[in-house]
């Protein structure tokens, strides 16, 4: 057996700009957050001149990548690395939703009741005498202007009312994406690109489904409920849990929407030769089982 | 198709680096990458050591002297920061590009692109944060461990500009263990089982799934705070619901694995250096591979004995003192193996050796005090005094930065083709050995006496192991300009090195010549 050489780019003008479009980014994000409310601040500017070098220059990086391997010049070894690297990739968004969750089971097993004078550590009920734990919370333990406190939650609400609930219909949208991907990446082995492109135009349209959704909930827990990032410790988790689901559901869904157009503009993907799609078709069943998580401990239980 | 591949192979051959500046930010050689690591560590040491000049300075005697309490405690949080983050850490992944792929018989790093982003990232993230110390409030002043409320409610603005650093400094090592994983499990050299893979390539594949693990984690402690000053949250508000105990647990969740990062690679490198200059094989090699992934599993449930202090339930208290208690078995495996290789062998002690030796007996020294610190009843005592801060300055100054600099002198003649000068290398280890006991030794005394860390004034009663600590301190200080001076002096030139370097060097890095050329192993060796 031949050893085709690995490729290494002799240099590389990609990197340099994503370092400086990520110090930008930084700068402005920071620098933004900061002024909040100031209406002189300049800072945002910065952050979207980070937002567009970083934009530009992820696209023609990822386009000199595929261009290399419509080339040829990417073995089977490097192939591999690409697969591998994906899949650290993603055990590394694992862990960053671990200290989020982990953060939501701390408070529900411990914190909180600790606050109402449960268990070994109950004394901290002496800080706010009279409060009383639950879950989700509904009042905060210092019940002071600091909070605005909100009048519903997004429990689950009983068989009877499961089907007007929008985390029911999240899930279901949101599973069945994990299926029509399945089936495109099926389509795809069986050579059948019209059905690949099918199946992969109903998951990126299921995915705008959820992000809709999702904005209509949120929306919901804004005006209806009162439930805000302001509203305590519950408002938190279900915020930054949900929200940054959400977000990777955005960036999933916009993996899966430039497969579909290499896949239809470029005809690229043949039945042996698609990690490109594969990697995100697994970064979309990652963000699938983290609803699945959420679902059961942010929503369920 | 194959047309093309053949032509390409061709145009390598002749390639060496490009010139000028470019080079150094477009290039995608691995060589080049861990230099600049290696030289930008190297800055962020000085610069970290300097910070750590200023805070002996100003202990140098009771009372106020030079320092606003303010600046002091700006100068602490910067120091632990920029050395953590700024100079062990990048010198190790420095290590890692330029030794992995050599010792794995590789052509590069598995995704050179990607290897340059990760380092390049790290400038800009220093500046960010030294750029801290002139805007308004000051830099962060909450301790490198920045636990909330100290790090939420009572922050400096600047706080913000911290938080984003180390979210591009998360993202820079996250990509660059990722590389260093693929690396090792994808393009070792035909033969090279995992079982027969050098050490210290070993201590990196569990450093770099630690750093994979853990970076992300400290990526949502960050987050959470920022949510908290800016967006209304209450993670680590109890008024809301919260708890600002519940950062310290994820701070430490993060934060223990972390300090393993910071020694696993030197005991890799430390098991290289004495099994050379030793003359014999290493001994246990399988133990010392299973103690590495011991101490890494083990790294996961140990974190809470930080928090020793902070009203843990009984049973906590208990497991974790346990678990703590338990990482002494494998570490004892360890260093009981290093002990074995150098027993009747025919030993010489070059620099590195030296380095490698002192490695051993003072990262034993940390190791025990740990073992104190691990034993809750006593913690109670010691915790938040200068026993702690000698503990983990045993671990990380004679064990991670010997380390570092025992590996500088073994393998620079490989990297520059130049032997160092080994009476300037030694004067450098006796000078550096001397100082950081001068100035650490003492400090397990004040502690036990109660002397409480992060405090820039103290009681009368430490004045005098205060000073001699601080005099220690200048010393080990001035040394390492000592160092910078040997590195630049072997760089521009000094006694050829041979390809195998030392007497007894074992590993495919010794077989290619020296300096390594610009490509090693563009078709991989056989391995047996």
């Amino acid at each position: 057996m031949s050893y085709q050489k690995y490729y290494v780019p002799e240099e590389s003008k990609f990197p340099i700009y994503i370092a400086t479009a990520l110090f930008l980014l930084v700068m402005g994000a920071a620098g933004t957050i900061n002024d909040l409310g100031k209406p002189e601040s300049n800072s945002v500017y910065i952050l979207y001149s980070g937002f567009a070098v970083f934009a530009v220059t992820l696209y023609f990086w990822f386009r000199a990548v595929i261009r290399e391997h419509i080339a040829g010049l990417d073995s089977a070894q490097l192939q591999k690395s690409f697969v591998f690297g994906m899949g650290w990739f993603i055990f590394s968004e694992v862990m960053f939703f671990a200290a989020f969750f982990g953060a939501l089971f701390y408070v529900r097993n411990f914190s909180v009741p600790w606050l109402g004078g449960d268990g070994e550590k109950g004394l901290a009920n002496m800080l706010w005498e009279g409060f009383e734990a639950s879950w989700p919370v509904m009042s905060t333990p210092d019940a002071g202007s600091a909070f605005v406190l909100a009048d519903k939650n997004m429990s689950w609400p009983g068989w009877g009312n499961a089907l007007k609930w929008l985390p029911m219909w999240n899930t279901i949208v949101l599973l069945s994406s994990s299926v029509t991907v399945h089936f495109a990446h099926l389509a795809l082995k069986n050579d059948n690109k019209k059905s690949f492109n099918t199946w992969l135009g109903i998951t990126v349209t299921l995915a705008l489904i959820f992000v809709g959704l999702q904005a209509a909930e949120y929306y919901e827990a804004y005006a209806h409920y009162g439930l805000t990032l302001n509203s305590g410790i519950y408002g938190s988790t279900f915020f930054m849990l949900t929200g940054f689901h959400g977000f990777h559901v955005m960036m999933g869904g916009f993996m899966l929407a430039v497969m579909l157009s290499r896949s239809v503009f470029y005809n690229h993907f043949d039945p042996h030769n698609h990690f490109g799609f594969e990697a995100a078709s697994w970064y979309w069943h990652f963000v699938d089982v983290v609803w699945v998580m959420l679902f059961l401990f942010v929503y369920i239980l | 198709m194959s047309a093309v591949i053949e032509s390409h192979n061709h145009d390598d051959h002749h390639h060496g680096p490009a010139k000028g500046l470019t080079r150094w930010l477009y290039t995608t050689n691995h060589k080049d990458i861990g230099t600049l690591y290696l030289w930008f560590s190297f800055a962020m040491f000085l610069i970290g050591g300097a910070m750590a000049m200023v805070i002996r300075a100003e202990l140098f005697q009771p009372g106020m002297q030079i320092v606003e309490p303010e600046f002091y405690n700006q100068m602490l949080t910067l120091h632990g920061l920029i050395m953590v983050f700024g100079a062990v850490m990048p010198a190790f992944v420095g290590l890692a590009n330029w030794l992995v792929p050599m010792m794995v018989g590789a052509p590069d790093m598995a995704l050179p692109r990607m290897n340059n982003l990760s380092f390049w990232i790290l400038p800009f993230a220093f500046f960010i944060l030294l750029s801290s110390l002139f805007m308004e409030g000051g830099a962060p002043n909450f301790g490198w461990t920045f636990y909330a409320p100290l790090s939420t409610t009572y922050a400096p603005p600047s706080v913000t500009f911290f938080i984003f650093a180390v979210h591009i400094m998360g993202a820079s090592s996250i990509m660059g263990s990722i590389n260093v994983i693929v690396t090792i499990m994808n393009m070792r050299a035909p033969g090279m089982t995992l079982m027969k893979m050098p050490l210290f390539v070993w201590s990196w594949l569990i450093t770099a799934y630690l750093l994979i693990a853990v970076m992300p984690v400290l990526a949502g402690a960050v987050t959470m705070m920022l949510m908290d000053i800016h967006f209304g949250t209450s993670f680590f508000n109890a008024a809301g619901g919260g708890d600002p105990v519940l950062f310290q647990h994820i701070f430490w969740f993060f934060g223990h694995p972390e300090v393993y990062i910071m020694i696993l690679p030197a005991f890799g490198i430390a098991s290289h250096i004495i099994e050379t200059f030793s003359r014999k094989q290493l001994f246990g090699y399988a133990s010392m591979v299973w103690a590495m992934a011991s101490i890494a599993i083990l790294s996961f449930v140990v974190w809470a004995h930080h928090m020793f202090t902070v009203g843990l339930p009984l049973a906590a208290e208990l497991f974790f003192m346990w678990a703590t208690m338990l990482i002494a078995v494998p570490t004892g495996v360890k260093v009981f193996n290093w002990v074995t290789t150098m027993f009747k062998g025919s030993i010489t002690y070059e620099t590195p050796m030296l380095f490698a030796i002192a490695f051993v007996v003072l990262f034993t020294i940390g190791g025990f005090s740990g073992l104190m610190l691990a034993i809750t009843p006593a913690d109670f005592q010691y915790h938040d005094t200068y026993f702690v801060v000698a503990h983990f300055h045993y671990v990380l100054v004679p064990g991670s930065i010997f380390s570092i600099m025992a590996a500088v002198y073994y393998w620079i003649p490989k990297w520059t083709g130049n032997m160092y000068d080994e009476r300037l290398g030694k004067l450098h280890f006796w000078l550096s050995f001397i100082g950081v006991n001068v100035t650490f030794f003492p400090q397990h005394w004040i502690g036990l006496a109660g002397m409480p860390r992060r405090i820039p004034d103290y009681a009368l009663q430490f004045a005098d192991w205060n000073m001699i600590s601080s005099v220690g301190a200048f010393l080990f200080g001035a040394s390492q300009i000592l160092f910078l001076f040997i590195v630049l002096k072997t760089v521009m030139g000094g006694k050829k090195a041979t390809p195998e370097v030392w007497e007894g060097s074992r590993g495919l890095e010794w077989t290619v010549e020296s300096p390594a050329p610009y490509h090693t192993f563009t078709t991989p060796p056989k391995v047996n």
